[in-house]
């Protein structure tokens, strides 16, 4: 009996917790709305059940529990209440899994004039870089990796020489633009996770794995690692600031490309070359 | 073997002495009882850690000596140990090996040599796993999904030995867990009982029946990737292992795959959750029958739905994937074959309704757990449509959200049925009965208190706050509150867990001091409780094996003296002829 009022009160309860909380999606940031639409369409779908089917156990408990006077019933099987039942579960089913499926067509298929940029993830740090002029990443790969060379882009690859790289943890985006987001890693699985965009996906090592999206209000945003990734997972942190076309272009242009940070460290290498021969000569003197 | 299909009782091998009998025994009720309490001790190993990680999200800064390599150990170990060495052994090796030759009418496994070989091979297994707590570097802290590389890199807790033991101790698992699978399909095949058809077969055993084929096509992938990674991290081979630069150093791998691991590991890992799943639907399927003295509605549809969801489960792994960064292709196709394994999910729910529909309930402490499942399991699955529907997994996949989903799915609901189990067949298990009342405290403060644990986590998913971190930090998009949430979580859990000290004192204190019990306390139909003597002795049926008339469900059956016929009992007109 007690069971039963608590089964419909958790029933309540869970409903008014729902309209109540505190918690719930961020604002988003992004086109992701029909990701959205269909967590909610799954939602409501879920909540209906949630609550007949709980509803239907709290009134049979009450209303066949065990009593002086009463027995239950000898009831086989009912094939064609079990045939109705399984009919509706599908249709509920079916009207799910279409936006679903629809979100995820339009999540798999990035549009052509999307504007690339990688992220790279190492334990436990974040790294960007853009194509430049040439709209083209250079190719990467660990192996060509040096103090340097932290991206590991092949040195002579004509298109990476332009490629505009952002040391840091800290990405800008242009609103309203779509972007192809390429994400490598270098170690171990991260995944670049911005609550506000609901777009995620894991970096593997080995590969180079993509999404994409179009930031739709400009801010600050936080990165965070979603798939776990050693010791440090929880502060492997970053910032994407969403900025107006402007102000990311001026941004853009102050950073540094490829062919120059190479340039600068064959120049700096030379002139480390000629600080240390007066050391090496001492050195034979004595 | 003739020893469990003949009447004769010679061949059994009774033992001699009190080593033989409780020790090196045969007999598949001591090693249900070994592998039952075996795996219990090792679940209260998790539950502690479970424990130590509440304190740690609930209270951060606040417990020196966890760190995050001691906070990600605390998180693996706990999932590694409920999942594999709790839920899978309790579930198969305890209730499987208990149930099976009874409830089929049989004298014992058919292979009870290689039934008690099964149990110290798991045992070894439980030993290399919590040796790997007091080797250098301790146990692994990888995550109880292991994804490689991390898994055997610096930067990830235990990569040194604690790995490895944790590789090798589920090598053995498997091997041991192969030896028992094989006992238990082969039993329910062969050693039925005349008259016992396979649709005459209590849903328990169906489902046990169904899960360990599953477990033995499932686990073998596992093994090999558990080989793999061994080979990877001792002998330099790069089956999962890329070209790699870890803490600035180049490693001598190259050309291996990280997702051909997450391919292997969820082949066994989505299986598995059925492996877990499917037991407890069949038991609580009979407990639910049993308690509301009414047959379980639409038994052929119940058979059919658990087969069916086994099949099924074999064809929906990638759901664990869908941003892991393999084709995303793939997406269209696990998102449709995982929803469409939830039709026969739901048929088997509103199986259970209907069953108490029209029912003559007692709410004795078995049927409160079954009910509190009932609850469990559709918030579980519910929310599992969730993270299946593809597109709606992309926010929600390592959030919280997921944490909620899979404890009362598959932490919970299973957890439930095995309280309601062992309430129900204590009594035949020990020939004594628990105390109620202390029965019903702990079913209301677990029932109600994992609820208050698993709700909001839901909510703190959706608001996007990530799961396995060892502190939140400042982070703008996450409020005070829900620190706040997190302390609460903290409060509830520790409470359900100091709550189920009241489950083992019962069970403790009921064993020595506990009132006789009826032979069939509950008026259940099925075999086990029509044994010659309660506890069952070896060889369970005394002189002559039972047979079988009638399916296990006949409850309040028009015009029957009593409102239970147990299965055993001859029809009426061949009554009259003996």
């Amino acid at each position: 009996m007690a069971v039963a009022i608590v089964i419909a009160l958790l029933v309540l309860g869970s409903i008014a917790f729902h309209l109540f909380s505190p918690w719930w999606l961020t604002p988003r940031a992004s086109n992701w709305g029909s990701i959205d639409d269909a967590l909610m369409v799954t939602l409501y779908i879920c909540a209906v059940a949630f609550v007949v089917l709980n509803l239907f156990i709290a009134w049979s408990i009450m209303r066949y529990r065990n009593r002086p006077g009463h027995s239950a019933h000898f009831d086989p099987e009912n094939t064609k209440l079990e045939k109705r039942l399984t009919f509706w579960t599908a249709v509920g089913i079916a009207g799910m899994l279409a936006p679903g499926l629809v979100a995820w067509h339009e999540y798999v298929t990035v549009p052509k004039d999307a504007a690339i940029v990688e992220a790279t993830g190492q334990q436990w740090q974040w790294a960007f870089r853009f194509p430049g002029a040439d709209g083209v990443l250079g190719s990467a790969n660990i192996s060509h990796i040096t103090p340097e060379n932290s991206f590991g882009i092949n040195p002579r690859d004509p298109y990476g020489r332009d490629d505009v790289l952002i040391e840091s943890n800290e990405l800008r985006l242009p609103v309203d633009k779509p972007v192809k987001m390429v994400l490598r890693s270098k170690d171990v699985l991260h995944d670049f996770y911005v609550p506000q965009f609901r777009a995620k996906m894991d970096l593997v090592p080995g590969i180079v794995t993509y999404f994409w999206m179009t930031p739709t209000r400009t801010g600050t945003y936080e990165i965070l690692c979603a798939e776990l990734c050693g010791t440090g997972h929880h502060m492997m942190r970053g910032t994407v600031i969403v900025a107006n076309e402007r102000d990311f272009g001026s941004w853009l242009s102050e950073q540094p490309t490829f062919g120059q940070l190479m340039a600068e460290a064959e120049t700096g290498g030379a002139q480390l070359a000629r600080a240390v021969a007066p050391g090496a000569n001492a050195r034979g003197a004595r | 073997m003739a020893t469990t299909l003949a009447d004769d009782l010679t061949p059994l091998h009774h033992p001699k002495t009190w080593i033989g009998k409780y020790v090196w025994s045969l007999d598949h009720k001591v090693i249900a009882i070994q592998y039952s309490l075996t795996a219990i001790a090792i679940g209260l190993v998790a539950l502690v850690l479970s424990a130590l990680m509440r304190l740690q999200l609930g209270f951060p800064d606040t417990f020196d000596f966890i760190q995050p390599t001691q906070y990600l150990q605390y998180v693996t170990m706990h999932g590694m140990i409920m999942v594999v060495y709790l839920l899978t052994a309790l579930l198969l090796g305890g209730f499987g090996n208990y149930l099976i030759p009874l409830m089929v009418g049989a004298r014992d496994m058919v292979f009870p040599f290689v039934n008690m070989l099964s149990y110290w091979v798991y045992l070894l297994a439980v030993i290399v796993l919590v040796a790997s707590f007091f080797v250098p570097g301790g146990p692994t802290g990888a995550g109880w999904t292991l994804y490689p590389p991390q898994t055997i890199l610096e930067g990830t807790p235990g990569h040194q030995y604690g790995i490895i033991l944790m590789l090798v101790s589920l090598a053995l698992f498997i091997v041991g867990f192969t030896m028992g699978g094989l006992n238990y399909v082969t039993t329910v095949l062969q050693a039925r009982c005349k008259g016992m058809t396979l649709m005459r077969m209590p849903c328990s055993v169906w489902g046990i029946f169904v899960a360990s084929i599953m477990a033995l096509l499932a686990f073998p992938a596992l093994f090999v990737a558990a080989i793999m990674m061994l080979l990877d991290r001792i002998a330099g081979t790069s089956f999962f292992m890329p070209a790699i630069i870890s803490m600035g150093k180049e490693l001598g791998y190259e050309g291996g795959s990280p997702i051909l691991f997450q391919h292997l590991f969820w082949f066994f890992g989505h299986p598995e959750v059925y492996i877990v799943a499917l037991p407890a639907f069949g038991i609580v399927s009979d407990l639910i029958s049993v308690h509301a003295r009414k047959n379980i509605f639409g038994y052929r549809m119940m058979v059919w739905a658990i087969v069916i969801i086994g099949a099924l489960s074999f064809f929906v792994w990638a759901h664990h994937m869908y941003v892991s960064g393999m084709n995303p292709y793939f997406g269209y196709f696990f998102a449709t074959s995982t929803l469409i394994i939830a039709i026969p999910t739901a048929i088997k729910v509103y199986n259970w309704m209907l069953t108490l529909w029209r029912g003559d309930i007692h709410l004795r402490v078995p049927m409160l757990f079954a009910i509190g499942f009932l609850f469990s399991f559709i918030h579980g699955g519910l929310t599992g449509l969730f993270l299946g529907n593809v597109s709606v997994d992309v926010p929600l996949s390592d959030t919280f959200f997921v944490v909620g989903h899979f404890h009362m799915v598959m932490g919970v609901s299973p957890i439930l049925v095995i309280f309601g189990a062992i309430y129900h067949w204590y009594p035949k298990i020990t020939g004594r009965m628990w105390n109620e009342t202390l029965g019903k405290i702990h079913f209301w403060i677990t029932f109600l208190g994992v609820y208050a644990v698993y709700l909001p986590m839901h909510y703190l998913g959706f608001l996007g706050v990530p799961r396995r971190y060892y502190a939140l930090g400042e982070t703008a998009f996450i409020p005070d509150s829900v620190h706040l949430a997190n302390q609460a979580i903290t409060i509830a859990a520790l409470i359900v867990f100091v709550a189920q000290m009241l489950f083992f004192w019962n069970m403790f204190w009921s064993l020595f001091r506990g009132p006789k019990a009826d032979p069939n306390p509950w008026g259940a139909t099925t075999l086990e409780w029509q044994t010659p003597e309660t506890p069952p002795g070896h060889g369970n049926w005394g002189p002559k094996l039972p047979v079988v008339y009638r399916w296990a469900y006949d409850y309040s059956v028009p015009g029957a003296p009593r409102d239970f016929i147990p299965q055993n009992e001859p029809p009426a007109d061949e009554q009259h002829r003996s």
